[in-house]
């Protein structure tokens, strides 16, 4: 286990160092990001003094370094709009975006796993393919129109649900389907899946033969091992969802990293953009790190390969 | 040609003979298919629209006429509705049919160009892991997970913020940036076609690695790929769609799906008819590509092949 740990926990970091270089370059892929910052038009003596104040004027590995090392002691760098440390905003924001992101997951999971063992249970039964039918509709629909499709139902036309905001947790309830209703359709066939292939393995078979009752045997003994990879691919889309939430955030105006990411989009907010892809990516990496610990420790037979 | 083949059939058992040809076999599979053939048609019929987009729009996709702005579609009992515009017109008077079938245009070319161009990336890496397996996987494994863990919508949003946007930088940084399902779903399918015996006999004959990867590996993973590139394809669509909507993608007034939901946003209270167009023609075209996925996924899949 500990070979194994050590051997992820290093692929992990090198990736993480490759993304930091990444969302590094980001800003040259325009090639001067002074010009960027200066917009067209600007003279060519306030391009320089904004080269030299951000410090672009250096070479770029030293500006690499100096970037990477004052990340590493939680320095992200100043924001140019809010003029504030980019660090403190990003911190102050991710709470609202892991809140939505939970809720999100969770309205998938508790969606996705008992229709999951249903479909396991009556294979081929009408409910499997009507389950299967939705599941195919669900991921054609572009998650910003289905969001704006709620808002206009719930919000406008039955008056159930607040539209925008993040003053109570009703306003959670349809972010929360949005943003989650586009994970169930995996889990939901992860869980099916597992599900076939242990109910027809020969514990349960004994379990059954024992005269267990059926949803003992169905709860306790088959779910418990079905659910095992399905805790890994929450995990992973759990990380997408931070990432994807950008949408979700500024149609509902929830004031996480994802509204907080278009913002600074907008604003080319350089610094903050930066950030934001580096924090993200580095929770997902970090997500991911921790999904394969806990499938390791769950399936002993990871550990080894 | 003719001789060997009736030599053939002399060997052959009268069941044989009687026995549809593969050919007619994989046509029954792929016709009695409902989903393929349902996906299939709808994106036939969406492709049609695109390509005759020019013919088909009764107006200019860019006219505008305030005095015509806000007409409603025509299942609207309002006064207002006429039969010279369809489905109504939009916040600037422009005809909402006319920059349907624009949008059409511009969805498929971007989701066309940016699957294809994630296609290369991610076949050839995919394939060169599978092949070559050792340190060569070990990289490409490493390249796949650093991709994954880089946030797509953000990247391409702030990509496409900084370089400034246009239907090829659409194009290229969804490109860019899509080519990971290719490149997991490739590797693992040269992998097993790699460990199979036809293999082992090339090399055996000393065929070279590009000679396999060429002529015994590429044909055997074909089906994946064309599985993938219709599901990539749809992918493509939706990252055009959502950056569009954002305001990041295909720049106003040039008609995107995308583009026009966002554009009908703050009106959409009063006329909802407005986003629900597009809303569901880029829905319908989304799903269609995805069942001639699906269903080529079951059609070509080995199991079915007896």
């Amino acid at each position: 286990m500990l070979a194994y740990s050590l051997k992820r926990l290093g692929v992990a970091l090198l990736v993480a160092l490759t993304v930091s270089l990444i969302t590094f370059s980001m800003i040259y892929i325009s090639g001067d990001p002074a010009l960027a910052i200066a917009g067209e038009g600007a003279r060519q003596q306030d391009v320089e003094n904004i080269r030299r104040f951000y410090g672009f004027d250096r070479p770029i590995y030293v500006q690499y370094l100096d970037w990477l090392w004052s990340a590493l002691h939680g320095d992200l760098g100043r924001s140019y709009n809010l003029r504030q440390p980019v660090a403190d905003v990003i911190f102050q924001r991710l709470p609202t975006t892991m809140l939505l992101g939970a809720c999100a997951i969770t309205f998938a999971l508790v969606l996705a796993i008992p229709l999951g063992v249903l479909a396991a249970v009556k294979p081929n039964s009408i409910f499997d393919r009507v389950s299967l039918t939705l599941a195919v509709i669900g991921q054609a629909m572009p998650s910003f129109w289905f969001a704006l499709t709620l808002i206009l139902w719930f919000g406008v036309y039955w008056r159930l649900l607040p539209i925008t905001g993040q003053d109570s947790w009703w306003n959670f309830v349809m972010p929360s389907i949005a943003l989650g209703y586009y994970v169930t359709p995996a889990v939901m066939r992860l869980t099916r899946a597992g599900m076939l292939e242990v109910l027809s393995s020969d514990y349960i078979r004994t379990a059954r033969a024992k005269g267990l009752k059926p949803m003992r045997v169905l709860f306790k003994h088959a779910l418990r091992n079905a659910i095992i990879p399905v805790v890994a691919l929450a995990a992973v889309q759990f990380g997408f969802m931070l990432g994807g939430s950008i949408v979700i955030e500024t149609i509902f105006q929830i004031n996480g990293l994802g509204y907080l990411a278009w913002e600074s989009i907008q604003r080319k907010d350089l610094p903050m953009m930066q950030a934001i892809v580096l924090v993200l990516s580095i929770i997902y990496v970090l997500i991911t790190f921790l999904a394969d610990m806990l499938n390791a420790f769950l399936d002993p037979r990871i550990r080894v390969a | 040609m003719a001789e060997t083949g009736v030599v053939r059939a002399g060997m052959m058992t009268a069941e044989e003979i009687l026995a549809p040809s593969p050919g007619a076999r994989l046509r029954k599979r792929i016709f009695g298919h409902f989903g393929l053939m349902l996906g299939g048609g709808v994106l036939l019929l969406i492709i049609l629209m695109a390509l005759l987009a020019g013919v088909l729009s009764p107006h200019d996709p860019y006219d505008q006429q305030l005095a015509r702005k806000l007409i409603p579609p025509f299942w609207h009992t309002s006064p207002k509705v006429t039969w010279d515009h369809v489905l109504g017109t939009d916040h600037l008077g422009r005809d909402y049919l006319s920059r349907l079938l624009h949008g059409a245009q511009v969805s498929l070319i971007i989701g066309f160009a940016a699957m294809v161009i994630s296609g290369v990336i991610g076949t050839v890496i995919g394939v060169l892991a599978g092949y070559f397996g050792g340190r060569v996987d070990m990289a490409v494994n490493f390249i796949i997970t650093t991709r994954l863990s880089m946030p797509v919508v953000l990247v391409a949003l702030a990509v496409v913020s900084i370089v400034g946007s246009s239907l090829t930088v659409v194009i290229w940084v969804l490109g860019l940036l899509i080519w990971d399902r290719f490149a997991v779903v490739m590797r693992s399918a040269t992998q097993q076609v790699r460990s199979l015996e036809f293999v082992t006999a090339a090399e055996a004959v000393g065929c070279s690695p590009a000679r396999i990867l060429l002529t015994e590996i590429a044909p055997n993973v074909m089906n994946h790929l064309i599985v993938v590139a219709t599901l990539e394809m749809a992918h493509a669509i939706l990252l055009e769609a959502a950056l569009s909507f954002l305001g990041l993608g295909v720049q106003p007034p040039t008609p995107s799906w995308g583009l026009m939901i966002s554009e009908a946003k703050g009106l959409m209270y009063f006329d909802p008819w407005l986003i629900s167009i597009p809303g569901v023609a880029l829905f319908l075209l989304v799903l269609s590509i995805n069942l001639v996925g699906d269903g080529l996924r079951d059609v070509s899949a080995p199991e079915n092949r007896s």
